[in-house]
């Protein structure tokens, strides 16, 4: 094995630290990198959503038909045949505003899910932290939110129920519904990555979850279901932002808003630590 | 000398085939899977599983500003080896140290949509390989210029040709600023008038920008003509370092002597007939690099317990993939009247007397069939190199962006 001369090094090597790749070493600068990344994420999810409406002629407008049909429907099964109380509110109100929480919890949850799979060419031909993907995922979702948010917001108030003070607080449930998106999806994608199988649990959670949480109906009359549905960490960021939606005519369970929180952290922890723990494989096995 | 720029000790990469029984039913499968999930839930382990080692104990440094190539034949190890290095996948065992920054470059165009435009993909493919936002808008006349596509920026590349789409992949790329490069057979796509500007700009960053790049690439002539050092990977170790012209010649020697014991991979196989050795013959010799116009014979040689079956002989096909594109099939029922007899055991030439390839990297894949019905594939059953020789006896050839073959001709002037 022979030896090679000495060849001027012409680069100097900066001051940037060295990198170390080692076996199981989880990176120190995860989180940084991460940050790092963050036009990553953006770009990502920019180029979701512009090749979603790339060659559709409505448009933007598919991002207000699917809820607004949905709610129509969920208004007229639990509203007109099943006529679950309405507490004195517009039935398709309660219906719009829960709908609306459920959408961003839907689409994030969908396409954070879908998000390692479908992005496979590049998991397994360039490094960026893995995460970027489902985040990018749950960032498309919060545009769609904003779309049909701006349409939700005038037909409230055409009903006469102008918003109050509660707008404000909106963020905070949109938050809390972004992070049981990212909990459950962090860990849906990364066992997607080895089990494909869960593909095909993902829609039937969805379908599942639209009947477990009270999107069609409101909780504050069911006093004896409260205590379950609240076990479902979605069922208060459902409330909550009807409460804001609402201008505050309706009521927040605050036990079950307790058990929310809980859960949710629980929900995001482990996710995390799930998909951390099995980022490092995603390219040998996706 | 300073730090070197990469340093790699023991560096290990194992793989893990597993392999499940086969099941004819639904049932069966079903049963299989459970029984797989619950082992796999339960013990962390699936089925039977072999071992295999992509890399095993590799060690060598790469000091700031040199041009390495890393050469070595399907499965030696060069691809994993890179995946490791742009941490796309996590070493077995080992340890790495990279100083500065890296920039991995695995394929043209990852993440290209087909329904962005031009100017679209640049900002997407910029951000995936790295770049900022505001690095890539200042860049952006740049690398436009280099793909030559002004007129198309806001067509999508769906409707780009194939040479458009990869001169801008390579243009976005080629303008990454990082100190370590790594490359992994960028060079295979595109034409050749512009797979040599690619090469012509890789050469600017390595030697007038002094980065460090590591260079992968089955194409002889290029990792000569970029790389100062060569490493030589056979099966996930070493063989061989140092000088790139020395590691050259010394791949293409070994080349034969570790077909001996290759094992044919096979995507289609037969129990009866076997393939059993594919080679590459000038003069009566083994080769692995041949040149313009000489004359070659490839050979299989084969193994078949039941000839009895197979009465009316066999066809054959060796079809020819030059960088990976289908150039040639040189198939037994055009070339010969009669399908092919075959005995216990044997061998099935196929002479070509006047080769026309220029220097390109060749794969050859092979098929056996039975009346009609293909018993037996093997989709990489050769590799070989191909290089230019003086084949006109004047010293001079074309230019290589001339094209791909050189074909034997004469020349007349006639007038008053």
């Amino acid at each position: 094995m022979s030896e090679i001369a000495e060849q001027p090094s012409a680069a100097p090597i900066d001051a940037s630290p060295a990198l170390v790749i080692e076996a199981g070493r989880s990176e120190k600068n995860y989180w940084s990198d991460l940050w790092r990344y963050r036009e990553l994420m953006g770009f990502l999810a920019w180029r979701d959503i512009k090749v979603r409406y790339k060659q559709a002629a409505l448009g933007v407008a598919w991002a207000l038909f699917q809820p607004l049909i949905q709610t129509a429907l969920l208004t007229f099964v639990f509203g007109k045949l099943a006529k679950m109380p309405d507490g004195g509110l517009p039935y398709f109100l309660l219906v719009l505003s829960g709908n609306l929480a459920w959408q961003l919890f839907a689409g994030a949850f969908n396409g954070a899910s879908g998000s390692l799979v479908g992005n496979s060419h590049l998991i397994s031909k360039v490094y960026f932290p893995r995460m970027v993907v489902p985040l990018s995922a749950v960032a498309v979702s919060l545009v769609d939110f904003g779309v049909t948010f701006a349409l939700a917001v005038p037909i409230i108030a055409a009903f006469g129920l102008w918003p109050g003070w509660q707008l404000i607080l909106l963020p905070v449930f949109v938050g809390l519904t972004l992070l049981i998106a990212i909990g459950a999806g962090l860990w849906i994608t990364a066992l997607t990555v080895r089990f494909r199988d869960f593909r095909f649990i993902t829609p039937f959670l969805v379908q599942i979850g639209l009947f477990v949480t009270p999107v069609g109906f409101r909780t504050d009359n069911l006093p004896n279901w409260r205590d379950l549905l609240a076990l479902n960490p979605l069922s208060a960021a459902v409330d909550g932002m009807r409460w804001c939606l609402l201008g505050g005519r309706t009521e927040i369970y605050w036990p079950g808003m307790v058990t929310a929180v809980a859960v949710t952290l629980a929900l995001v922890f482990s996710g995390v630590w799930y998909f951390r723990k099995t980022e490092r494989q995603f390219a040998d096995i996706i | 000398m300073g730090l070197p720029a990469i340093e790699v000790s023991d560096l290990s990469k194992r793989y893990v085939i597993e392999h499940e029984s086969r099941h004819d039913n639904l049932r069966d499968t079903l049963h299989h899977t459970a029984r797989k999930l619950w082992r796999r839930f339960r013990w962390g382990t699936g089925f039977q599983r072999e071992e295999f080692w992509a890399l095993k104990d590799l060690s060598f440094t790469v000091q700031p500003g040199e041009v390495v190539g890393i050469i070595g034949r399907n499965g030696a190890g060069k691809s994993t080896l890179l995946k490791i290095l742009s941490r796309i996948t996590e070493p077995t065992a080992g340890k790495i140290t990279l100083r500065g920054r890296v920039a991995s470059l695995l394929e043209v165009g990852t993440g290209f949509h087909p329904d962005l435009t031009g100017r679209e993909n640049i900002y997407l493919n910029g951000a995936i390989l790295g770049m900022r936002r505001a690095e890539i808008r200042r860049k952006f006349d740049e690398i436009v210029a280099f793909a030559e596509v002004e007129k198309f920026l806001d067509t999508p590349v769906k409707r780009y040709s194939s040479g458009m789409y990869v001169r801008l992949a390579f243009a976005v790329a080629a303008h990454l600023e990082p100190e370590i490069l790594i490359l992994d057979e960028v060079l295979a796509v595109g034409d050749a008038q512009f797979q040599n500007k690619c090469l012509g700009k890789i050469q600017d960053v390595a030697r007038g920008q002094g980065r460090t790049v590591l260079f992968v690439s089955h194409n002889m002539a290029a990792v000569q003509r970029l790389c100062s050092r060569g490493i030589y990977l056979e099966r996930g170790r070493m063989l061989h370092r140092g000088n790139v012209a020395d590691v050259i010649d010394h791949y293409l020697a070994t080349g034969s002597a570790r077909d001996r014991d290759m094992n044919l991979r096979m995507t289609r196989s037969c129990s009866w007939l076997r393939p059993v050795k594919v080679d590459l013959l000038v003069a009566s010799e083994s080769r692995r690099s041949v040149k313009t116009g000489e004359a070659l014979e490839i050979r299989l040689a084969y193994e078949c317990t039941e000839p009895s079956r197979m009465p009316d002989g066999i066809t054959v096909s060796f079809i020819l993939y030059a960088a990976g594109q289908k150039v040639a099939n040189f198939w037994s029922r055009a070339g010969h009247a009669a399908p092919l007899p075959i005995a216990s055991s044997g061998t099935v030439s196929c002479i070509i007397p006047n080769w026309p390839f220029r220097s390109l990297p060749f794969t050859l894949e092979v098929h056996l069939a039975y009346r009609g019905d293909t018993l037996v594939e093997v989709p990489e059953a050769l590799e070989f190199d191909s290089n230019d020789s003086d084949l006109f006896g004047t010293g001079v050839v074309p230019h290589h962006s001339e094209g791909i073959v050189l074909l034997r001709h004469s020349w007349r002037a006639t007038g008053a």
